[in-house]
């Protein structure tokens, strides 16, 4: 297991426009980020800045208007399992039980049915979900079905894992909750991690550098490195530190200037999916 | 797992307190108290349900032996030939005791499993495959769309000519009456596929043919199931013309043949006949589907 050295993504002006011919707009614009391997980052942003965008273009399902989205090295030229995809809601298979659907990417890979039955418990046990192999989805509640939903990522050893906030569907309870769990997950399996959120209590909770994005065409507009010690726990959130470079967020999402909501934007692009649809 | 542990706290210790928090013996108590009242109820409201239904079929069948036994004449519509119940049970009863029956039933359940198949088998493919590439939908749905208006009793006169068998023209229709629910339902559950389970399909590694058989064929198979009990029916619908016409077995030849020869008890035993085989097999493709996807009753 030497996945350490793995995961360095290296986006340079990237360009992205979306859309057909005169409802054609720039969803990014000249947007660079660098991530070392194993490094948590979040992307924070009002909604409809083109966050989404970003993990679609590292996803492979996006693609690029100029500027290149760079893997260890290796030009992103479609969807791979090495880039495990998580969505605001979980996109589980309904018709297949908890622990096919997590066994799902090494029945890809052609792997044997009773090996890949037993790294998928393996995975469930890591999200405390050992007991529910045999439920369907329908059957979990919302916080359990996004942990099946990591586990069904993290099978495929991806290098690095693309997260479209996927606690923003959970009650407060419940989020808090799981980002604990993703931190304790992500101590063990040192991936790189790209998280998007525009909850900017999740967001210093998690990462450990910041990325704020301006509202449509999308750049970045700061950066923040956060040197909160790990392991982190619920007191971090009432430390003046926290309190501090929170309240300088705010005022980065929140200047005075009104700006129009715009329609949100998904990891697949504007709002005809249609065209993903055929496009495979 | 130590953090599994905590976490599992938040959801499953909350499914689980409802059983803890009672000892055995007050949770009994509760139960009966709650059960013995409610549940009689429930199953006296059910009773009714069913006497209500079974009211309503009685009735039908009185207003009919009134009818028929008055030679109500309303002008418009005359009951003067219409036979009694009494006189179809017994053609009905007649006919369960005589070979016939058999004969009939297999001509008729062999011609609509052959064409039902094949449109099964037809409808499914293409319908997956119209529903997935723009340039076949672009191709075949122009034809099949200026096909399907085109009543299953019109081929009639054509498929003679063309089928060098009366058996195979039969089959032949009672296909082309199959196809269309079949393949336009298929199209619909195709096109219905959620965008998002295709995407994470894709990222955990799915190929093109990965994604035709382990998303697409299952998320539309709710559709496509409804598309095949759609399909049974109009199965049984169009095989019955064409035996009216071209038969020489058969449940719907055995009608028309009543008629000609008089026997109008008969006719109702034949309508009846294939009133409950039709609904028969509906209900069978109904209950497969439901057998066959566990997760979808979850769902609603």
């Amino acid at each position: 297991m030497t996945t350490e050295q793995f995961g360095k993504v290296d986006i340079d002006h990237l360009h992205i426009e979306l859309g057909e011919r005169q409802r054609r707009f720039e969803a990014l614009h000249d947007v660079s980020i660098s991530i070392a391997p194993g490094e948590f980052v979040c992307v924070l942003g009002p909604s409809g800045c083109g966050k989404s965008t970003l993990l679609g273009a590292l996803a492979g399902h996006l693609e690029a208007s100029a500027g290149s989205v760079r893997v260890d090295g290796a030009v992103v030229a479609g969807p791979h399992p090495d880039r495990g995809l998580v969505f605001q809601h979980h996109t589980l298979f309904p018709w297949k039980r908890v622990l096919d659907n997590v066994a799902f990417g090494l029945k890809m890979k052609g792997i044997a049915r009773g090996e890949r039955h037993q790294r998928a418990r393996g995975l469930l046990k890591l999200v405390g979900l050992e007991d529910f192999e045999h439920s369907y989805p329908a059957h979990l509640s919302g916080g359990m079905q996004q942990r099946v939903e990591i586990a069904r990522v993290l099978i495929n050893h991806p290098r690095v894992m693309l997260m479209d906030e996927p606690f923003g569907a959970l009650d407060a309870q419940t989020r808090l909750k799981m980002q604990e769990l993703l931190l304790e997950v992500w101590a063990r399996i040192e991936t790189t991690i790209l998280f998007i959120t525009h909850d900017i209590d999740e967001a210093l909770f998690l990462a450990d550098r910041i990325l704020v994005m301006s509202p449509r065409p999308g750049r970045i507009i700061e950066e923040i490195r956060l040197d909160f010690p790990r392991p982190r726990g619920p007191e971090l959130v009432t430390s003046p530190r926290f309190t501090e470079l929170k309240r300088h967020c705010l005022a980065l999402l929140h200047p005075e200037t009104k700006v129009v909501p715009l329609q949100r934007l998904s990891p697949l692009g504007a709002a005809d999916l249609r065209d993903i649809q055929f496009a495979i | 797992m130590a953090l599994s542990s905590s976490f599992r706290s938040a959801e499953t210790d909350l499914r689980q307190s409802t059983k803890e928090t009672a000892s055995p013996q007050s949770l009994l108590q509760s139960l009966r108290q709650q059960s013995a009242l409610p549940s009689f109820e429930i199953i006296l409201r059910q009773w009714g349900r069913y006497g209500l239904r079974l009211a309503s079929v009685a009735a039908c069948l009185l207003l009919w032996q009134w009818a028929s036994s008055t030679h109500l004449n309303l002008g418009l519509i005359t009951f003067q030939n219409v036979p009694s119940p009494k006189e179809v049970i017994q053609a009905a009863w007649t006919l369960v005791q005589s070979p016939k029956l058999l004969s009939h039933l297999s001509a008729s359940l062999y011609r609509v499993f052959a064409g039902f198949v094949v449109a099964a088998l037809a409808g499914i493919l293409l319908g997956m495959l119209i529903g997935r590439m723009r340039w076949l939908a672009d191709v075949l749905l122009p034809p099949l769309e200026l096909l399907r208006p085109i009543p299953a009793v019109a081929w009639i006169p054509l498929s003679i000519l063309m089928f060098p068998s009366s058996e195979i023209s039969m089959i032949y229709i009672t296909f082309i009456g199959a196809l269309f629910p079949i393949l336009l339902n298929t199209i619909h559950g195709v096109e219905g596929v959620d965008s998002r389970l295709i995407a994470s399909a894709r990222s955990l590694g799915s190929g093109r043919r990965a994604i035709f058989t382990e998303v697409i064929l299952p998320a539309a198979a709710p559709s496509i199931v409804t598309g095949l009990s759609i399909g049974m029916g109009t199965a049984w619908f169009c095989l019955v013309t064409a035996e009216m016409i071209a038969g020489q077995f058969g449940i719907g030849y055995y009608t028309w043949a009543s008629y000609t020869i008089q026997n109008y008890a008969d006719i109702i035993v034949g309508m009846l006949f294939i009133g409950i085989m039709g609904m028969g097999s509906s209900a069978l493709i109904k209950k497969l589907g439901n057998l066959l996807m566990p997760w979808y009753l979850l769902q609603r």
